[in-house]
């Protein structure tokens, strides 16, 4: 049982949560990631760890409410309890000191980058940060994203943020005004990091993504999280999830992330019909972990 | 005690079959196939045994089970005493009743067989196992005085469980650190209720909680927490690593990323752990397998389990795909019966070269070659091989790979001054599964590759035995 300490909409439908796992806490690097298991009938699902405290012993999650385990999880609050967390999981981000690094993060993929920028930056990298989203309600790690960059870009579909257009166009547009950039960190959308990639790759420079394949225990048994990197299968939970963005290909990636969107979205749609139920078993959870004597029966 | 009938009347007694349910009926629910012997029954099973004075059965059982005595108790009536008697080498009889390959083993050895049919002891086992869980009357031993050592198990499967349920009954501190959200191993992700209902599997661990050990679940060991970390600050005495061989095995076949291609963990995870088949209750989602054909590929029992799932999701065809004769099939052979009379349909003799899609991402058909069977290998089975120009397309919207597990690293990873083998495995001394890593043993399918539950266990309690003693005299 993991309870929640903290939990705060960053965004629209984009939610922190500061969770008790002080096992995790203590060992997690920058690019690794939980798997979480909300209550008792619930889907394993792979999070990244945005940050950690072990004095507190507690690690952050930031979650954007798309299918039904997220938007439950954007559903709990502080003193909710979370079934299962366990981790960290993957290999950790590759960080040393680059010279110019750029760090892109579209949507919630900021989440994900933030760690690695900031483990970037106290490598004694020049840190340059794009951050992209289709609207400013929606840009989220702004100000963290800043504290931790040389430059900040700041890019809105729709212009309400920073400058209107995709990151890809400001990465552009560093390289056109003669930038010297040794390496390249994207994480988002797969549509972004693949143009990312294609952006990157006559300049031969190093780029890596951070692959999100649907997973399922996180340990390297099941190869469902398989993705295919420079022709070969390889396991995002135990061999990445970083990889090498020049070599990874995206197409299957985007195939199999669409192999359960029936059942998906009928999930889905019972939630938002009827959280009730979902939302009572994890508080029965709670009532349980707070008063022992309410067990099982009560219910 | 009951009189035994003269030899010539015990044989005169047929095997007493196993009841089970109507195959057309299971073929699509996963409800327990076999529903176990009604008393009488079992009392005239029992009846058949020739009471060999030098029994085979028991050098038959991996374990050493002493069949004759239990079978005896059960001729008695006395099934709580026989539960035990089982229970002096075999913690886990429920489960093993169940699932050992008893065909190679007690029943292979037992001389009835040699004439007439051998005694059914697994099928005797699971009665005796499931007559004392049934009434709550399961004899748990006495533990021992603590004795203040700790003792770390990573990996619940039958390894984990038996060495923790004998380590805690000296006196031990015992803590199993299990990766999955729930504890069991291969017992738990792997086979399927509809042989193994995991209310079995739970009351054993229930067991050993109520003895005292301490179960950790969501803890990978290796990432979690190191071992070292256990020896060091953790302050764990001694360390039983008992993984398995959990790493899934791919054919390396173009298509093999295609939507509708699995290993048979992923497949069996998601039905079992995940209980995907109860779409209505759990939220983990499986490939729709309704009215669409099915293949897996393999023979073994991790295949059996896979193909039938498959039937019991809806698969309107259940292929299993094998690329020797079945007679060289590894399965147990009450699951390939089981599975042909559930309307499995077995392509021996095949084997695929590629997995077809479309553009889509999702698999179309699988391309098969025929295979034919040539001289014994290395392994004494005679080795398949393809017959040139032989290729067909078989349509197929799921695949299912089941050609066997490897080593998963994580552990030994993380471990360096602790030896593996080539394949990975972790190299233990065969009497005493020392590693070469002081205060660390290691046993089960981390040690010998994919084996059987029965072996597994054995060496859980070997393990316990040689944990003890370095315990205790703190030598190496
Ligand atoms: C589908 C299937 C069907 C089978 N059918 C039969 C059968 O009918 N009869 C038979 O005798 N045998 C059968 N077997 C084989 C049998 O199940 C195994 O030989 C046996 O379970 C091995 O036991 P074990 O304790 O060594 O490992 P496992 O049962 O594999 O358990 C290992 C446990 O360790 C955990 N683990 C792994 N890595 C870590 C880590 N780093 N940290 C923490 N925990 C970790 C795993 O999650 C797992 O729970 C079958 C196997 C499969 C897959
Ligand atoms: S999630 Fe199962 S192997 Fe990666």
């Amino acid at each position: 049982m993991f309870p929640i300490r903290e939990a705060t909409f960053l965004a629209l439908d984009v939610k922190l949560l500061r969770i008790e796992a002080p096992r995790i806490a203590r060992r997690r690097e920058a690019g690794q990631f939980v798997i979480v298991r909300v209550h008792e009938h619930g889907e394993r699902i792979p999070l990244t760890i945005a940050d950690s405290d072990v004095d507190q012993g507690t690690i952050t999650i930031i979650v954007q409410g798309i299918g039904k385990t997220t938007k439950l999880i954007n559903m709990l609050e502080t003193g909710d309890v979370i079934q299962d967390v366990v981790g960290p999981l993957g290999e950790a981000s590759e960080v040393s000191l680059f010279g110019t690094v750029v760090v892109i993060g579209g949507g919630v993929g900021t989440a994900i980058a933030y760690p690695t920028a900031v483990a970037m930056k106290q490598a004694g990298n020049r840190v340059l940060s794009i951050i992209g989203a289709k609207t400013k309600d929606l840009i989220i790690l702004k100000e963290q994203m800043q504290a931790t960059s040389d430059a900040l870009f700041v890019m809105t579909d729709d212009g309400s943020d920073g400058t209107q257009g995709f990151v890809t166009q400001k990465l552009v547009e560093l390289l056109q005004g003669g930038e010297q950039i040794d390496r390249v960190l994207a994480i988002g959308p797969i549509p972004m990091m693949s143009a990312v990639a294609d952006v990157t790759r006559p300049h031969g420079i190093k780029t890596i993504v951070s692959l999100n394949p649907i997973m399922v225990d996180g340990t390297g048994m099941c190869g469902g999280c398989r993705v295919t990197v420079g022709g070969q299968s390889r396991f995002a939970c135990v061999d990445g999830p970083e990889f090498d963005a020049h070599d990874v290909d995206f197409k299957i990636l985007a195939q199999r992330n669409t192999l359960y969107r029936a059942q998906e979205r009928a999930a889905l749609e019972s939630l938002e019909a009827d959280p009730a139920g979902d939302l009572e078993e994890i508080r029965h959870c709670r009532l349980e972990q707070k008063h022992p004597e309410v067990g099982p029966q009560a219910k | 005690m009951a009189e035994h009938l003269p030899p010539k009347e015990r044989t005169k007694i047929p095997r007493q079959s196993m009841p089970e349910q109507d195959a057309h009926e299971r073929a699509h629910n996963f409800d327990e196939v076999n529903l176990g012997l009604e008393i009488v029954v079992a009392e005239k099973e029992a009846q058949r045994c020739l009471a060999c004075n030098d029994p085979k059965c028991v050098q038959g059982c991996p374990v050493g089970v002493k069949i004759r005595e239990f079978v005896d108790l059960v001729m008695d009536g006395e099934y709580l005493k026989a539960a035990a008697k089982i229970r002096e080498d075999n913690v886990l009889p429920a489960v093993t009743g169940r699932v050992c390959p008893q065909e190679n083993q007690c029943e292979g050895s037992c001389i009835l067989g040699k004439r007439f049919s051998p005694l059914a002891i697994g099928h005797l086992e699971r009665f005796v196992a499931d007559y004392e869980q049934a009434t709550g009357q399961v004899g748990l031993p006495d533990r021992a005085p603590l004795t203040g050592k700790k003792v770390a198990i990573v990996g619940s499967g039958p390894a984990g469980l038996s060495c923790a349920g004998d380590l805690v009954l000296k006196g031990h501190r015992v803590t199993v650190f299990e990766a999955l959200h729930e504890i069991g191993g291969v017992l738990l992700y792997g086979i399927p209720e509809f042989r193994l209902p995991k209310e079995i599997v739970r009351n054993e661990v229930d067991n050993l909680s109520k003895m005292g050990v301490d179960f950790q679940t969501n803890v990978v060991v290796g990432k979690t927490v190191t071992v070292d970390e256990l020896l060091g600050e953790e302050g764990y005495d001694a360390l039983f690593i008992a993984t398995g061989a959990g790493l899934p095995k791919f054919m390396n076949l173009p298509g093999e990323h295609l939507g509708g291609v699995y290993s048979a963990n992923e497949f069996l995870t998601r039905v079992n752990l995940m209980k995907a088949y109860d779409s209505e209750h759990y939220d983990s989602p499986i490939y729709d397998c309704r009215d669409r054909n099915v293949a897996v590929i393999g023979g073994g029992n991790t295949a059996m389990d896979a193909v039938r799932s498959a039937l019991r999701l809806g698969a309107k065809n259940a292929f299993i795909i094998y690329r020797r004769s079945e007679e060289e099939m590894p399965a147990r052979r009450e699951e390939v019966h089981h599975a042909k009379d559930e309307g499995v349909q077995f392509m021996n003799l095949h084997n695929p070269v590629e997995f077809l899609g479309n553009d889509d991402g999702y698999l179309t058909a699988v391309r098969l070659i025929k295979m034919e069977l040539g001289p014994e290998d290395e392994s004494g089975r005679r080795k398949p091989i393809p017959m040139e120009g032989s290729e067909f397309d078989l349509p197929l919207d799921v695949a299912i790979i089941a050609i066997g597990t490897g080593a998963n690293p994580l552990v030994q990873s993380t471990t360096p001054d602790m030896q593996t083998n080539k394949w990975g495995y972790i190299v233990a001394d065969e009497q005493t599964l020392r590693t070469t890593k002081r205060g660390v043993f290691a046993g089960g399918d981390i040690v010998s590759g994919s084996a059987t539950v029965i072996l597994a266990m054995g060496a859980g309690r070997t393990a316990a035995r040689s944990i003890h003693d370095y315990l205790i005299t703190a030598e190496w």
